[in-house]
Parts: C-alpha cells; structure tokens; sequence
C-alpha cells in the first residue's frame, strides 16, 4: 500500500512535468522523453558510468572521514567538559562557514587536487555529525554507568555494550542525514575545481545551455543516492532499533 | 542456619564487610557543600540477612554506592574480604536494554567465566523461556528477576538489593521475594537489603540497621533474635510499634 503510493505520487510527478513541457519552451523545460534519451546516450557513451562512479567515491570517501572524525570528536566534547568548553566555539564557526569558502579555501591552500575535494567536502560534513553525535554522548544514561561500574565491566566491554548502543541512533541519524549533505556538496566542490565527475557535468553542459542532461544526471545520481539510503542506510537504522 | 540471629555460631562467624564512614560531603562548585552521611557504621558476617532502615533521601543510595566502592570520596573507611563478590540488585532493574535477558547476565561475568553454562541459573528464577529477549518485553517483575540472576551470576558471598520489592503487586512480590531469599539462603550468601518497608525487614532480618534522616548516620542496630518460622503478624505488628515508639524519626507510625 505505501509502495502503490509512492509509485502513484511518482507518476502523477511525471504527468505534471510532461504536461508542463507541453506548454513551455523545450530548452528551457525538456520533456520527460528528452531527458530519458539523453540518459541512454550518455550511458552509451560510458560518459555516465564513469562521472557517476568518481562522484559517488568521492562521496563515500568523503562521508567516511567527515563520520569517523566528528564522531570522536563528538563523543570527546560530550564527554568532557573542558574539551567542550575549548572547541565549541571553533566547532560553532566550522558549522557556520559556508561551504563554498571551505571549498575555496582548501582549493588555494592544497591546490586543485583530489586531496583537497575530499578534505573541503569531509570538512562541510564533519561539525553536523560531532553536533549530532555530541548530543548522544551528553544522554548518555547515568544509572546504566552505574550498573557497569557496580558489575566492573572492563572498558571493551563498556564500550561495546554500553557506550555505542546508546550512541548508535545519532550515529544512523547522522549517517541519514550526511549522505545527502555530502553529494550535494561533492558536487559544488566537483564543478569548482575538478576535470570529471557529476558536478563537472554540470557545469560543462550548463555552459551548453542542455538542460536535458541537467536534470538527466541530477535525476540519474539522485536515484544513486535513493538506493543507497534504502538498500544500506535504512536496514541499519532498523538494526539500530530492533530491540525498540 | 539461615534464622540463626540468635545463635552464637553466627555471632562468631567472619566478618566479610565493614564499612566505617566519618563523615561523606558533596561538594559540587558553586553550591554550598551538603553532607549525606555522618558517623555510619556497617559490619556484614557470612550469611546474614541484614536491613538497611530509613527515611527516603536520606542517603541510603550514597551509602551503598559508598558500600560498593564506586565513591572512595569519603572520610572512614571500607574493608572487604580480598575475594567478596558483591552482587547488586538496583531498584530501577538498570538492564542493558539492547542485550537480551542472557546476554545481560552474561555481561556481568569477568570476560574469562562469560561462557560458563547458566541453564540452572535461569530455571530456578523461571527465567528459561525469557533467556532470548530483550528486556522491553518483560514486566518489572521480570525485569528484577534478571538482575537478580545478574547478580547471583556472579557467585556472590555478599547480595545487596537496593528497595527490590516497590512498585510491585502482592503476588510478584512475594514470588520475587521467594526467589531473592532462596537462593541466597542456598548459596550462603549474605544479604544486604535497604527498604523502607519495616514488616518486611522483619519479616528477613537477622539484623536491622536504622538510619536517620540526611545526613544518614546510624540510629541503632537492632537484632532479631525470634526464629523466622515464629515472626507471625501480631508478633510484626508489636515489633513495628515498638520501633516505631523508639525510633520515630526512622520508623514511621503506621
């Protein structure tokens, strides 16, 4: 039933756009055809596969250090108050700085490089996911602490049995929440500074005005990323709460 | 040789616990400092029974967080057998709720006894069928069972239950009370049990410690020398009026 109504919205989407395109000018707004045959091309060309699969490493790469790093960071600065007190503030600017200067900055500073779009985009993600993450470790349940201290578990154990449960949700929350973060960004990062991917796309066939290929890749990674979402993200959310 | 409060045997049976406290203050920066325990003192022998009487918030909690050695911040001191093993009962069950009920007991093992074979643990508190679930599923009832068979996993000399008996109904108290003093009673362990409930501290006791009113400090200690079998109701009754006469800041008119 919720399939049939996600399929129903989606057809009804693709009715509107195909009506709309109707009335307006094909440049502007191609039609749903247009858009699907400039997919079969470019896939043929292999064009497709090859700026989707550097995109898509990139965003995994990128994800993966922006995780592991602001969950340390996270986990330290809600478990200690003096590493709290002396980061915040740094952690407040990182978490307001735009991405483009990040962007930028890590382009001049390390030069147009690989290192530098994987680093500017990790660098985008990693303060929402030591925010997120800092908050589990604050909630962390004082009575549990106690239980563990009074049955000595050692600090493996703690960690494991302990420690991660409880911070898992914010984890998967997080996780949920980055990827998304984390392609957009990849993109900006893509057309600013590197010969291929997604975000080079982009930026090549703006300057020739397709928009059919615009919405092509957009249409084509996004549904990457859906799949991602529901083929990885989401039976881990569900194993994070099985005992819920 | 459980009811033995008045046997001399027991009186010269080995000390396994005295915990000796001055004086316990919180100090918390930029609020005045607040003292939650002065002049206790506990002494625990093999096997006893002994209760822990007093007003709530009285620093009974500070007192057996004290007693477990999880707050060495105080002034007296706290001596134990070198092998005590000391299995706590909360009285929020406080297990793990994202391990089942085996792997909660499990845990509380040091890492190299986790694999022992805890069948015969888990029979005799009616546990078997729950060995696979997750603690959300069980009623507080069972919940309290687990962590009394947490606790007992560990082969303990010394069992302490902090209030293990509130907010249940008559019959799954009893049955749990059942279940703590059996198998205390068959493995010889002692039992340290803080409650507010004064007939049921003498419906167990050998001994019961009254406490006053914060900061805790230690009212008197009174033995029970009737045998358990005798303790019936008009003799709970006159003992609660007794205490209740002689200590009335500990032991509440009823």
């Amino acid at each position: 039933m919720a399939l049939l109504a996600r399929l129903g919205s989606l057809v009804l989407l693709l009715a509107c756009w195909w009506l709309a395109s109707r009335v307006t000018d094909p440049r502007t707004l191609p039609s749903p055809e247009a858009v699907a045959a400039f997919v079969v091309r470019e896939a043929a060309s292999g064009d497709l596969l090859r700026n989707i699969g550097i995109t898509l490493w990139r965003v995994v790469a990128s994800f993966c250090l922006a995780m592991a790093t602001g969950a340390v960071l996270g986990i330290a600065l809600g478990r200690s108050r003096t590493a709290d007190r002396l980061l915040d503030t740094p952690l407040l600017v990182l978490l307001n700085t735009p991405a483009l200067i990040v962007t930028v900055l890590a382009y001049i500073w390390l030069g147009l490089t690989e290192t530098a779009a994987i680093l500017a985009v990790a660098l985008n993600k990693m303060p929402n996911v030591a925010v997120i993450l800092r908050e589990g470790a604050r909630g962390l349940d004082p009575g549990l602490e106690e239980m563990a201290q009074a049955f000595r578990y050692d600090r493996r154990t703690w960690i494991r049995h302990v420690l991660l449960p409880q911070l898992e949700p914010f984890a998967v929350a997080a996780a949920r929440s980055g990827v998304s973060l984390a392609w957009k960004i990849v993109l900006v990062v893509e057309l600013l500074g590197r010969p291929n991917g997604v975000g080079y796309a982009i930026s090549y066939y703006f300057q020739l005005f397709d928009v059919a290929a615009l919405i092509g890749y957009s249409l084509v990674f996004s549904a990457v990323m859906l799949a991602v979402d529901a083929l990885l993200l989401q039976p881990l959310d569900a194993h994070a709460r099985r005992w819920r | 040789m459980h009811s033995a409060g008045a046997d001399p045997a027991v009186a010269r049976t080995a000390t396994i616990l005295t915990l000796t406290v001055h004086r316990k203050v919180y100090r918390r920066a930029g609020s005045e400092p607040v003292e939650a325990v002065r002049d206790l003192a506990v002494t625990v022998r093999a096997g006893e029974t002994l209760c822990l009487i007093g007003p709530s918030g009285a620093g009974k909690t500070t007192t057996l967080r004290i007693l477990l050695g999880l707050d060495r911040d105080f002034e007296g001191a706290l001596t134990t057998r070198p092998d005590l093993r000391i299995g706590m009962v909360f009285q929020e069950p406080r297990l793990l709720p994202w391990r089942t009920v085996e792997e909660n007991v499990r845990l509380s093992l040091p890492r190299g006894e986790r694999g022992q074979p805890l069948e015969a643990l888990f029979e005799e508190l009616g546990l078997g069928p729950w060995r696979g679930h997750y603690p959300r599923a069980l009623s507080l009832g069972m919940a309290r069972r687990v962590a009394l068979a947490r606790a007992l996993a560990l082969a303990p000399s010394l069992l302490v239950l902090d209030e293990p008996f509130v907010s249940l109904d008559d019959a799954a108290a009893s049955s749990l009370r059942a279940a703590v003093f059996g198998s205390a009673a068959s493995r010889g362990a002692a039992v340290l049990m803080v409650t507010h409930n004064v007939p049921e501290a003498l419906a167990v006791a050998d001994r019961l410690l009254l406490l006053s009113g914060r900061p805790a400090s230690l009212v008197a200690e009174v033995p029970i020398r009737t045998k358990r079998a005798e303790r019936g109701r008009d003799w709970t009754e006159a003992m609660r009026r007794d205490l209740a006469a002689q200590y009335p800041g500990t032991v509440a008119e009823g």
